[in-house]
């Protein structure tokens, strides 16, 4: 079975140590993580974590169930790209004299779609989101132009296409055993 | 309303005592002593068992545990102690044995100090857990400990462990018990879905040779009454994985034999002949497998299990049923038509005749020649009616105690299955024993386990714990000198023993025993052994380089069966 990317989304109660029970399954298979992100969920009291690792997808079948049966987590599930709307956030530190170089940055800032959070003598900090190709070819082409001081890119967020998130689901289904 | 008071190390023990807990497994020491102190209050309620080392507070747990169905409980202290408990968690999670184990930790403030005995137990832990957690104020205790036990024992059991720091054992709060039944991110038992089960009844239904495979899920669950009806009403041959032994009495009908690595000839030889093959609460272990690529592929494949995670992990279910075997079996049961496989069922004789002829006859029977293993542990079987709970270390001495142990009820066979952890056996025995007070407990060792729990002889002397403990002593590693006999050309690197006189040490410990050097003596010395209810060492020197076979090679298929020379 070929390598994909796949994107894991894991719901979880907010516990201390849950991040290292996440870790440790992909850890002991020799599957790397490529993006991680974090955050409280839409739910109160609910994390969200968004993974995307390569791999063939009976790995990440067999995965996905391991993290789902650890008692702290809630819902854990798997998607490819087709199956998400899905997002990175970059920032990019470039001189401010070799941008001001450049003449014009309105075209950059047009074709890219950028937005400016700090100018000031010395540098500038544009900030850029999109899919990891098209914040990478801003990057590709700042490099070659003016230089990167600075670059960061988050781990990827992302949605689901289905019109509720299967946690609902899950939580509808729970309520059955709860006395 | 207002609760009692209590210090958080009352907390702890009236927590337990309200799990139900009557026997503990411990050692004390600097971070755990507060709890220590509360338990002399309850000498009388609760019996504690002073080990002679933690990995046999653990393993001692596990046996327990093992024999009664009930949660094996460790107390020790933090660092090191937590530290050799690991292997016993470690063995407890690939068994799914219910445990809980509870470290004392360094007071809050010191955490992540590097403070003295300070380790990071949580951590090291949640690898091997299903459920690891620190608790640092006395007012978590008695959540945390009814969530332990709910989770230790509910769905597929595992080990679950608690880390205390010492102030929250100090500590005082108000005491209010609540058992823990529910957690909202934990569904322990999937619900019987009726569609899986009327699908995996038309295929058992449809079947002609059909072939059952019964896991330690069938012990676990209870559900031994409910196996046996279900393969007596569509008459399905059955074997078992190490771990499902006694799940079906030896002289059942419909039990074949033992499947794996050096189960039975025809188990194995028939996974690759059978229509339709119904595994019940077992994981398809590598060593039950062999080579998967070659792996039942002519047959259509039901999976009962409880837990999801084992379905398709490693051969894919034509037929998942998710559930608790004592729910899935009689729902399946239900709606299966009767039907009779004479010929099919008949057909294992062929492979069971050869390998008596090539293999028992000459392990069980011999006429001459050094003693063999297989003989002495038919003899125990036979002078203890075949009633005994058999414990096992691990190597050749349990395969042979698998293999030639008869069994008549159930949770009569505690051995190390899925981490095959060298020193199980006398530690495992001692749990088993006051697990099952009313049973005769036989352990049986090799020299080279025997010596790596050796020190809970004390134990054994102090509590007094009548377990019958039998070294097969070959001199040898047997088991690797096996292997490097068959795969390394005969070059015995590091196997070979020179062993102490065991019986002077088990004398050392007030513990009678015996050694046995020929064949005539070996009844009478069986025969003193079971005479009464005390500890025994009997001590037989069996042939230096036997073999277990058959024998299925690792990564081999499983009709690759070698049966010696």
């Amino acid at each position: 079975m070929e390598n994909k990317l796949y994107t894991i989304t894991i719901f979880s109660e907010n516990t201390v140590g849950l991040l290292n029970q996440i870790t440790i399954i992909f850890t002991r298979r020799a599957i790397n993580i490529e993006t991680l992100s974090v955050s409280p969920s839409a739910l109160k009291g609910i994390h969200k974590f968004t993974i995307t690792v390569y791999a063939n997808e009976n790995t990440v079948d067999k995965v996905v169930k391991q993290i789902d049966k650890r008692v702290d987590i809630l819902k854990s599930y798997y998607n490819t790209d087709e199956d998400l709307v899905h997002q990175e956030i970059a920032l990019y530190k470039v001189a401010t004299d070799k941008l001001l170089g450049l003449g014009s940055i309105e075209k950059l800032v047009r074709q890219y779609n950028i937005s400016i959070l700090e100018m000031n003598e010395t540098f500038v900090v544009f900030q850029k989101s999109g899919h990891y190709a098209e914040t990478q070819q801003l990057f590709d082409e700042l490099s070659t132009t003016v230089g990167v001081l600075q670059f960061i890119r988050s781990g990827r967020v992302a949605i689901t296409k289905h019109k509720v998130e299967r946690l609902s689901d899950m939580l509808e289904t729970l309520k059955k055993f709860e006395q | 309303m207002e609760h009692k008071k209590m210090s958080g190390s009352q907390i702890l023990i009236e927590s337990m005592i309200k799990e139900g807990v009557d026997t503990i497994f411990g050692y004390p020491g600097g971070a755990i002593m507060p709890a220590f102190d509360a338990l002399y209050d309850y000498r009388t309620r609760l019996n504690h068992i002073l080990t002679r080392h933690e990995q046999g507070a653990a393993h001692a747990a596990q046996g327990y545990a093992r024999v009664s169905g009930k949660t094996g409980v460790c107390l020790v202290t933090s660092g090191p102690a937590a530290t050799n408990t690991v292997t016993g968690i470690s063995d407890a999670m690939l068994d799914s044995t219910p445990m809980v184990v509870i470290t004392g930790q360094v007071v809050a403030p010191l955490l992540g100090t590097d403070a003295f005995q300070e380790i990071d137990v949580v951590g090291i832990t949640q690898p091997v857990t299903k459920w690891a957690y620190q608790i640092r104020r006395a007012e978590d205790i008695a959540w945390a400990v009814a969530r332990a036990f709910y989770i230790a024992k509910s769905g597929r059991p595992g080990p679950v462990v608690l880390d205390i720091t010492k102030n929250a054992q100090i500590q005082e709060a108000e005491f209010d018990y609540k058992p823990c039944t529910y957690i909202r991110s934990y569904i322990p038992v999937p619900e019987v879905n009726k569609d899986q089960v009327a699908l995996a009844a038309e295929i058992i239904n449809g079947a002609k040779k059909p072939y059952a495979l019964v896991g330690q899920g069938v012990v676990l669950s209870g559900a031994e009454a409910e196996l046996k009806t279900f393969l007596e009403k569509a008459d399905i041959p059955a074997a078992w994985t190490l771990l499902g032994a006694s799940a079906m009495p030896t002289d059942f009908r419909l039990n074949k034999g033992f499947l794996g690595m050096h189960g039975n000839v025809s188990p194995n030889m028939k996974t690759n002949e059978c229509d339709v093959l119904i595994a019940i609460g077992m994981r398809f272990d590598d060593r039950v497998t062999g080579d998967l690529n070659t792996y039942a592929k002519q047959a259509k494949i039901v999976h009962l299990d409880i837990d999801i995670a084992e379905i398709n992990k490693n051969v894919k279910a034509d037929a998942p049923v998710l559930g608790s075997a004592k729910d899935t079996l009689p729902a399946i049961t239900e709606l299966l038509k009767p039907a009779k496989h004479t010929e099919w069922i008949d057909s294992f004789k062929v492979y069971d005749d050869q390998e008596f002829d090539k293999v028992i006859r000459k392990e069980l029977y011999p006429e001459s020649g050094e003693m063999t293993m297989g003989e002495v542990i038919r003899k125990i079987s036979e002078a203890t009616q075949h009633k005994a709970v058999i414990v096992t270390d691990v190597g050749q001495n349990q395969m042979m105690a698998a293999r030639y142990s008869k069994y008549s009820q159930t949770r009569s066979l505690i051995t190390s299955g899925g981490l095959g952890t060298m020193g199980f056996g006398i530690p495992a025995a001692m749990g088993a024993k006051i697990g099952a007070p009313e049973r005769t407990v036989c352990m049986f060792s090799g020299d080279g386990g025997f010596q790596m729990t050796i020190q809970e002889l004390g134990t054994i002397m102090q509590e007094q714990i009548g377990v019958k403990m039998i070294i097969l002593n070959n001199h040898f590693l047997g088991m690797v000198r096996q292997w490097q006999e068959m795969f390394f050309e005969e070059r015995y690197s590091f196997t070979e023993m020179q062993n102490p006189d065991f019986v002077a040490i088990a004398k050392a410990y007030r513990i009678d025993g015996t050694e046995v050097l020929k064949r005539d003596d070996l009844d009478a010395a069986i025969a003193d052994m079971l005479k009464d209810d005390k500890p025994y060492l009997l001590v037989v020197n069996v042939e230096k380089k036997g073999m277990v076979y058959p024998m299925m090679p690792a990564g081999a298929s499983v009709t690759n069966i070698l049966l010696g020379e």
